[in-house]
């Protein structure tokens, strides 16, 4: 497991400047973004709000054990499964829960799946609402201003950035996330993978099929 | 850039999109902890959900609006400013006291020989 306690010992940001660092040989230097977390955590340690400790095992947990994986077992058994998905569309939040992937920003989600006439993508156009419970925690671009605007108003641009071209006949719907809602693509499956196991099935998406910014994988990569 | 890109951008004046691969979750340990903070607060009842989302796309907004151009990489320096702020709108912790606090690790931290533990006790002020 890695030390976020001082693992950040030796950082120096570039925006910190203003000492001249050949008169520091001494002393330590911590950047301005981790002198005011320290801050923070160590006053809400000092008032009980937070346990260290405890910090740490959340951190563990997004970095190695939540992540889009789930999201893929989620899609191969809504693929392998015609109840299953049946189960998503009617309560996909309940559906979800019973495979275990449970806990925080997966109170309310839905699924939204793709067709050969409707594509699917997510944005979060305020901030970056994402279903941590099967995605694990956003990538950086869906957190970044061109995403969150052009997904809305240019959804066929951002689709060519990825590399994904549909037919002009397919229609591209773009489903904005809330604090409360929470969306979750299902790819089309792909052709040629009658009989694959669930886990097959798995190794297919990705996470980017899952926001709807590419499609499940071409099955000859999986199994040549 | 594609021609999509190139008319994208002339449409919303913003940048192509970053890009990255399924990389680490946290690119320096403080994001990581502020994320964990503010995690952990909501689950105290600190604040609800709605308020935290309120927060955070309130600092983007600003941060945008005074000329961040918000690829992503500056989204935990939005989401520590917006934690900053409800600790001190929930009467948690007031901006001045976070504020000293951290002056007191900066001299901590200084303070501290290269390679050991930087310990709040080794700021010098402290010691009285």
């Amino acid at each position: 497991m890695h030390d976020h306690r001082n693992a950040e010992h030796h950082h120096r940001s570039h925006d910190h400047d203003g000492h001249d660092h050949g008169h520091e040989h001494e002393g330590s230097e911590l950047s301005e973004m981790a002198l005011r977390v320290k801050a923070l955590e160590s006053i809400l340690v000092e008032k009980g709000y937070v346990d260290p400790a405890a910090l740490d095992v959340l951190i563990e947990t997004y970095e190695t054990k939540i992540g889009p994986r789930n999201g893929a077992k989620v899609v191969a058994k809504a693929w392998a499964d015609p109840a299953f998905r049946d189960w998503l569309r009617q309560d996909a939040t309940a559906a979800i829960w019973s495979l275990g992937f449970t806990g925080r920003q997966g109170e309310h989600i839905v699924t939204v799946e793709n067709t050969p006439t409707t594509h699917n993508m997510v944005v979060c156009t305020l901030c970056s609402c994402y279903p941590w419970p099967v995605l694990g925690l956003p990538p950086v671009w869906y957190k970044s201003a061109p995403y969150r605007s052009r997904a809305v108003m240019d959804p066929r641009g951002v689709l060519a950035d990825f590399g994904v071209t549909l037919p002009e006949t397919t229609e591209i719907r773009v489903w904005d996330s809330t604090a409360e809602t929470r969306y979750l693509v299902i790819p089309m499956r792909p052709a040629g993978t009658e009989g694959w196991s669930e886990d097959e099935l798995a190794a297919l998406v990705t996470r980017d099929s899952m926001i709807g910014t590419g499609l499940a994988r071409d099955p000859k990569e999986v199994r040549p | 850039m594609s021609r999509h890109e190139d008319i994208a951008a002339a449409v919303c004046g913003v940048a192509p999109l970053p890009r990255d691969d399924e990389g680490p979750v946290f690119r320096e340990p403080w994001e990581a902890q502020a994320f964990a903070m503010a995690v952990t607060l909501h689950e105290r009842g600190v604040f609800t959900w709605a308020e935290w989302a309120a927060a955070l796309s309130a600092e983007i907004s600003r941060a945008q609006a005074v000329g961040d151009p918000d690829l992503g990489d500056s989204y935990y320096r939005h989401w520590l400013k917006a934690l900053e702020q409800l600790v001190a709108e929930k009467g948690v912790s007031s901006a001045a006291a976070l504020e000293a606090r951290r002056q007191a690790w900066d001299r901590a931290a200084h303070a501290t020989p290269h390679g050991q533990p930087i310990l709040l006790e080794n700021d010098p002020l402290a010691k009285d």
